[in-house]
């Protein structure tokens, strides 16, 4: 499948955190309506990658591009009208505790995007609509549960209107009761056309939804392919054994993913 | 001592006394507003300066907290103030009063104590707050603007009410330089009655519930802008 014209792109990415590298010349790019999933271990850097595309950590080399051009993370201008077209969601949700729900989306569109209260307040809803919490605009932070936090932060990063999304493990700080109410939102992203990368553990639940899975482990991109070449019976994929292994401990049924 | 006499002594100092408060008062609201003003931004420089700038606020903190307000008065009363207001163009505009000296040495010291209030509580946010503001494609100041500091403002009330308090004491120094404060008026009163004890109590009252108005101001402003659910380590 051509990707001719990638929306957002990688090229060679290096970050030291610490003395470890952290990442280790990661390269990726990715077209507009595609889905890739970043999978692999804990601490193999997708968390790291995913904020290395944004530039809210910066790369200690390598370049970042959105639709061809790089962007100067000098340019403090530059950086801030790319940041708004790439939306970030987050394992922790990150939302401004000391705002309502409403506010929470809100608040950039008034502040970043200078639209007015009633423009910005319409919009706002129509996104917490979009993500089923229209009742729960005026609720606080605190009194929403994980679940609803982490629509809220979806709601709020669509409202921005961005060209691609990375999604940092937005489920795994969730109970498992609530993790299906999230999901089921990133599937409707998906289905509608959005253009992400995940990072997550819900393997069977991204093996339906991604164009590609990319397998990371200590910094570097080990493996990448379509989820049906990957997991393929009889494939002998790194991808498959690490699959296996997260499936043995969550009971997940791999049944799905063998298809 | 006759209690009839150092009641009746301390009951005529009264409205003397009481016209003390409106000194005592001028100088705690321009002290703690000098020390917000500059005690914010101080510490907004310290979490995110560069590092000459955080060195620069360090060295006003260790300055302002080191050096006792009784010498700070002298210095800016009968040095700093009196030089400034003798350069042309600075004369009358009542540089060198004493009421000008005091707010600027407890404001000076209160803004050393307060940027550390701040500090503390811009520090106590989660970080991934700030992250999720420049993800959004806001700026730092922005970010800081909107997101940081209502918190950290909130947070810091309790602590903020404890610097009231403390300040309001430390402005009964003031009448060393002259201010005609709480302080200076129970000194006058009792070298002319003799009563000294009664003119103090009188003065200890005046300041304690000074103290207690301006505490349960703050209290009630903690409980107005209080958001539901909302703790000290962020959403429960």
């Amino acid at each position: 499948m051509s990707e001719s014209s990638p929306i957002l792109e990688a090229r060679g990415l290096v970050k030291t955190l610490g003395g470890n590298r952290v990442l280790e010349n990661v390269s990726l790019n990715i077209g507009r309506g595609r889905v890739k999933v970043l999978i692999g271990p804990s601490g193999a850097g997708k968390s790291t990658l995913l904020q290395c595309l944004n530039l809210l950590i910066p790369p200690d080399s390598g370049r970042v591009l959105l639709e061809g051009s790089e962007i100067d993370a000098r340019n403090r201008r530059e950086l801030c009208s790319f940041r708004q077209q790439v939306g970030m969601i987050f394992q922790d949700f990150n939302l401004f505790d000391h705002l309502s729900a409403l506010d929470n989306v809100r608040v950039a569109l008034m502040k970043v995007r200078r639209m007015s209260k009633l423009d910005a307040t319409e919009r706002a809803v129509a996104e917490l609509t979009r993500v089923g919490l229209a009742d729960k605009a005026a609720l606080y932070p605190a009194n929403l549960s994980g679940g609803q936090k982490q629509r809220v932060a979806i709601a709020r990063a669509l409202a921005m209107d961005p060209k691609v999304m990375l999604l940092d493990e937005p489920t795994s700080a969730l109970d498992p009761e609530l993790i299906g109410e999230v999901l089921a939102v990133i599937r409707d992203l998906a289905q509608g056309g959005m253009t992400m990368i995940l990072a997550t553990h819900q393997i069977s639940f991204s093996a339906g939804l991604a164009d590609e899975f990319i397998f990371m482990e200590r910094g570097r991109i080990v493996e990448q392919g379509s989820p049906a070449e990957l997991l393929a019976k009889g494939a002998n994929s790194r991808t498959k054994a690490f699959c296996a292994k997260i499936s043995e401990l969550t009971g997940e049924a791999d049944a799905e993913f063998r298809q | 001592m006759n209690f009839s006499v150092a009641l009746s002594a301390a009951h005529d100092s009264l409205p003397y006394m009481l016209g003390g408060v409106g000194w005592t008062v001028g100088l705690i609201v321009g002290a703690m507003l000098l020390g917000l003003c500059l005690g914010v931004p101080l510490a907004v420089a310290q979490v995110y300066g560069p590092k000459p700038l955080r060195r620069v606020v360090g060295v006003w903190v260790w300055l302002f907290r080191g050096v006792p307000i009784l010498v700070q008065l002298y210095i800016f009363y009968f040095g700093l103030m009196s030089w400034l207001s003798s350069l042309p163009g600075l004369g009358g505009l009542g540089l060198d009063s004493p009421f000008t000296a005091a707010v600027l040495s407890l404001g000076l010291t209160s803004s050393a104590y307060q940027s550390q209030i701040f500090r503390g509580a811009i520090q106590s946010l989660p970080a991934g707050q700030l992250k999720a503001a420049r993800a959004l494609g806001m700026s730092d100041r922005q970010a800081i603007r909107t997101i940081v500091l209502p918190q950290a403002l909130r947070l810091s009330i309790p602590a903020w009410s404890n610097e009231y308090s403390i300040l309001l004491k430390d402005s009964a120094l003031a009448f060393t330089i002259g201010v005609v404060e709480i302080m200076a008026r129970m000194r006058a009163i009792a070298s002319t009655t003799h009563e000294p004890v009664s003119m103090s109590f009188v003065a200890g009252v005046i300041f304690f519930f000074l103290t207690w108005i301006g505490v349960k101001g703050l209290t009630l402003l903690e409980n107005k802008v209080r958001i539901a659910g909302y703790t000290r380590q962020g959403a429960a």
